[in-house]
């Protein structure tokens, strides 16, 4: 067994060796390697916790305790599909916030500790906002991988006087967390702590399902967020540097993409979290259906002669290639073409998909090189010079209107400016409107050619007709 | 009618006024073409090339002015040619009545008709024969073949084995006609190509050919003239633009200039003080050397060194393409005569009611109709006068100032109060979190946008290091706390084989 001592040196190097695992990731040469220093530490903190001085008993059933878990969680990594890696996360988050919830109560029903008065008003605050994070992490990570794996509808549940709801819920939250901390200074308190921990739940409920399909990049990074915090609050609870520091650093990473990915879409984050933005596709919003004009459809083979006739070509794919599950058949396209020695390049917007980085995942997976994958910052001066920009799937984030039509709910989104370019050809089911509901004058455009009909089906015909 | 070709007489000039192939046309339209003895010599045409193609071979140029009714030159009339012209005679060349007032004057006398090239106006209908436009053009690609027959370097960059060539820097001023055949022409030769013009509207032009555009922060001052030729500039301007030309000439290797303003001396743009400041061994080509020349240095018709710069001031580029544009300069004026000739009976019309014979005729039947009313119709149509409104855009607010320093202000007085009540254990502890708030504020910024989704699933991980917590509670003696932890550590540790080998699977697929 190993004392205090080199416990704390160890869990000093599992945090600087998290840090380094974070940072990392800045590049794809350095991330294989960031991902081993954050298993590394893990095993580390892990390894001093159980030879530490606080575990002394029940080895065995941690043996399996930890075998079981983590047989499921590499079979669940083994079978997962690239396409439903945002479904994954989110129920990885919920692990998280589930797992908050119970050290939460197991540390409270276990009382230990002397305190000063103040320190147990401290301690009570903690454990009820790691159990309150936790909750909400939790119920709300469990409706976003319901809607992100289709299970429930991506529709935004707008129950009347929602906010007052949430505020409601809010006000509850507060005042059974005074109830608790005045009664568990009397020994009591686990009442309110289980009332608050369903009105936590309610409430993460409530806000996923009041949240649109475009705008699930953001709940998904701001669930990670809350993971990270609640991962931070348990710390605080246990009095453990290392828990505060990683729970803080997920925080703030979880926090950082939240805020991308509300820029990216140019809206407040705390609209996003009122919610009520982003239909489930196909109605029409306001404006939307007066006539446009004619669109100009394209058909296959046509498509593939506009390809080959090319020399810059730009893929900007969207969640319609991920659902159509397309990656492939566009990297073969991509193979083909480069053969042909015409430059083809992606184009990717950060809100693209259902998770930040979604398409880059996708794209990779299909062994896309990276370097011909770039972000809508990088290449978005570069439109005039392209002659095909092809539109997978994609709607919102080619919107002209984003930029012309101060009145559009997209106004001020920064888009990829494909019709700019001499052609855009734009794959789609059909003429509905993307998730903000909003028409996109770019398929009115002259310059853009409409191919209707699944993605992969139409793309295997582009690429046999190549 | 009769047409005559006499010889060019002014030294050097090596054009002639038709070739073979022109003159057939001419015959085909009712006339009879009569050439001088070797008139096409210097252009490569033969005697019996013309002949070959119908024409009458004359000895002498008192010959050809004696018999036709019609002559075609290149160059305006000189030493004694203008008193050949005979009242029931039409003369067609380049006169430059603008220029040469004594020369109007001297045909007007004549009483015979005079036709000036230079004056056909820019409008659509006429750019067939527009001979300044095709002068102009072979004017702008020779001028290229100059500045590299005197330039000591490749325009191409290469990477050979015995080291690198850096690609010439060329700089073309005034993209018109001549300058956009010049940054065709080195372009085409691989050189770097800029341009600069004061009009606006060529930019376009310029970056088709894949040039680079260079443009002064001048809001309001359009360059563009009437007939689509530059006007003359307010002097903040020029200021600013020799501060560019100043700036441009320490980088470029070779400077071509093309600025013309019609009528008027070329305006100065290259200085002494420029050639001084380019690299020893540039060029300077003077395109407009004929009218004083863009740079102060230029001898017109002479090759100069000055500053260790080649200043190359031809005034005779299109002659130095002989072929070349005697046959443009033929076919001008064969397009000419065909509208001239409605019958096609060999017999010409001057018609005032047609704009371009009204505006090329400088004098006829012993009257001076030089200068012919204004054109109604510009080369490039005059900006419209509601400039479509610029794409609007949405503007963000404002960050207010005072809503962070408020916000901060409360933060800090609510961390001041909370140290006042925090015991020393909890501000420790707190110590740590804020830090490495910061340092994962730090951190994440770097994390490239392609890796968020890794970046979601290695954080996802490593936060499930809550797992300690159930780890220090496993050992309780209390058996429902003791059973939480077991069931949380298997939960998190789902996630941290899960988190970190999907991560890897992802992390794998990347690749160049």
């Amino acid at each position: 067994m190993i004392n205090d001592g080199i416990v704390n040196v160890s869990y000093i190097i599992a945090t600087i060796l998290f840090i380094l695992a974070l940072g990392g990731l800045s590049n794809q040469e350095t991330a294989r390697r960031g991902n081993w220093y954050g298993i590394i530490g893990m095993t580390i903190a892990l390894l001093a916790t159980v030879f530490g001085p606080d575990v002394t008993a029940n080895y065995e059933k941690l043996i399996v305790a930890l075998l079981v878990g983590g047989s499921v969680g590499l079979m669940l990594a083994r079978r997962v599909q690239m396409t439903q890696m945002p479904e994954l996360v989110a129920v990885l988050h919920s692990l998280v916030g589930a797992a908050a919830v119970a050290v939460g109560f197991a540390n409270f029903m276990g009382h230990g500790g002397d305190f000063t008065p103040v320190e147990r008003t401290i301690h009570d605050i903690e454990t009820y906002l790691g159990i309150l994070i936790g909750a909400v992490t939790f119920s709300g990570s469990v409706i976003a991988f319901l809607k992100l794996s289709a299970r429930i509808g991506g529709t935004p549940l707008t129950l009347p006087g929602r906010h007052l709801f949430n505020l409601g819920l809010l006000i509850g939250a507060i005042w059974f967390g005074y109830q608790f901390v005045v009664q568990s200074a009397a020994g009591g308190g686990l009442i309110p702590l289980v009332i608050m921990t369903v009105i936590a739940l309610i409430f993460g409920v409530h806000m996923v399902m009041a949240i649109g399909g475009a705008d699930m990049p953001v709940v998904v990074s701001m669930l990670n967020s809350y993971s990270g915090w609640a991962a931070a609050a348990t710390g605080f609870m246990l009095g453990n540097d290392l828990l505060i520091v990683t729970g803080a650093l997920v925080g703030s990473s979880g926090a950082i993409l939240s805020y991308i990915m509300c820029r990216a879409m140019n809206r407040k984050f705390l609209a996003v979290i009122a919610g009520g933005f982003g239909t489930g596709g196909g109605t029409i919003a306001k404006g939307g259906d007066e006539d446009q004009g004619e669109v100009i459809a394209i058909e296959a083979h046509d498509t593939a002669a506009l390809l080959a006739g090319a020399k810059e070509v730009m893929i900007i794919p969207g969640y319609g290639m991920a659902v159509a599950q397309a990656q492939h058949t566009v990297f073969e396209i991509t193979r083909m073409l480069r053969d042909k020695s015409i430059n083809v390049r992606f184009g990717i917007h950060p809100v693209a998909g259902r998770m930040p980085g979604h398409m880059n995942v996708l794209l990779a997976e299909a062994r896309v090189p990276y370097d011909i994958v770039f972000e809508m910052d990088e290449i978005n001066d570069d439109f005039p010079d392209v002659d095909v920009s092809v539109v997978i799937g994609a709607n919102d984030i080619v919107n002209p209107s984003a930029q012309t039509d101060p009145e559009s709910p997209i106004a001020g989104m920064p888009v990829l400016e494909c019709w700019k370019g001499t052609t855009s050809i734009v794959l789609k089911r059909s003429m509905a409107t993307g998730y903000a509901g909003v028409q996109n004058p770019l398929f009115f455009l002259e310059n853009t050619r409409m191919l209707f009909g699944d993605a992969k089906a139409t793309l295997d015909e582009v690429l046999k007709a190549l | 009618m009769k047409i005559g070709i006499p010889r060019e007489i002014h030294s050097g000039e090596q054009r002639v006024a038709t070739t073979p192939d022109a003159a057939s046309q001419l015959i085909k339209l009712g006339y009879s073409v009569a050439v001088e003895h070797d008139a096409g010599a210097a252009a490569n045409y033969s005697n019996s090339a013309f002949e070959e193609a119908g024409c009458e071979i004359l000895a002498t140029a008192d010959d050809v002015w004696g018999q036709s009714d019609l002559v075609l030159k290149v160059r305006a009339p000189e030493q004694g040619e203008e008193n050949r012209l005979r009242s029931d005679q039409t003369l067609i060349s380049f006169l430059a009545p603008g220029q040469n007032p004594e020369l109007l004057e001297t045909l007007t006398r004549s009483g015979g008709s005079a036709m000036a090239m230079d004056m056909v106006p820019r409008i659509s209908r006429a750019q067939k024969m527009d001979a300044l436009s095709s002068m102009a053009n072979i004017a702008g690609y020779r001028a290229v073949v100059e500045a590299a027959q005197h330039f000591g370097r490749f325009f191409t960059g290469q990477i050979t084995a015995a080291g690198k060539i850096p690609p010439a820097k060329v700089l073309v001023i005034g993209a018109g006609v001549a300058g956009l055949s010049a940054i065709g022409a080195a372009k085409s030769m691989g050189a770097i190509v800029r341009s600069f013009d004061t009009r606006p509207e060529v930019k376009e032009q310029v970056e088709s050919m894949d040039a680079e555009f260079l443009m002064l922060d001048f809001e309001d001052e359009d360059g563009s003239g009437e007939g689509g030729y530059a006007k003359i500039m307010s002097d903040e301007f020029i200021a600013a633009e020799m501060a560019l030309f100043a700036e441009q000439a320490k980088d470029v290797d070779i400077i071509i200039t093309t600025a013309l303003i019609p009528g008027r001396p070329a305006p100065l743009l290259i200085t002494a003080e420029h050639v001084g400041l380019m690299k020893d061994g540039s060029v300077v080509v003077d395109l407009a050397a004929e009218t004083g020349g863009n740079c102060e240095l230029t001898e017109p018709g002479e090759v100069v060194v000055k500053d260790g710069v080649t200043i190359i001031g031809y005034t005779d580029l299109p002659s130095r393409l002989a072929t070349q544009s005697s046959q443009l300069y033929a076919t001008n004026l064969r397009h000419l005569l065909t509208d001239m000739t409605p019958e096609k009976d060999g017999n010409l019309v001057i018609d005032f009611d047609d704009e371009v014979v009204r505006g090329a005729t400088v004098c006829k039947d012993g009257e001076t109709t030089y200068p012919p009313p204004a054109p109604k119709l510009s080369a490039a149509p005059p900006k419209p006068a509601e400039e479509a409104a610029p794409a609007p855009v949405v503007v963000a607010k404002e960050p207010s100032v005072a809503g962070p320093i408020v916000g901060m202000v409360v933060a800090g007085l609510a961390l001041l109060g909370l140290g006042a009540v925090a015991p020393d254990s909890f501000m420790a502890h707190f110590t740590v979190f804020v830090l490495a708030c910061f340092v994962g504020y730090m951190v994440i910024w770097n994390v490239t946008p392609a890796l968020h989704t890794p970046l979601m699933s290695v954080t996802n991980a490593i936060s499930s290091i809550i797992i300690i917590g159930a780890l220090l509670q496993i050992s309780s003696a209390d058996n429902v706390i003791m059973w939480i932890a077991v069931v949380t550590a298997g939960v998190t540790a789902i996630n941290i084989a899960g988190g970190f080998a999907v991560t890897r699977r992802m992390l794998e697929m990347f690749r160049k």
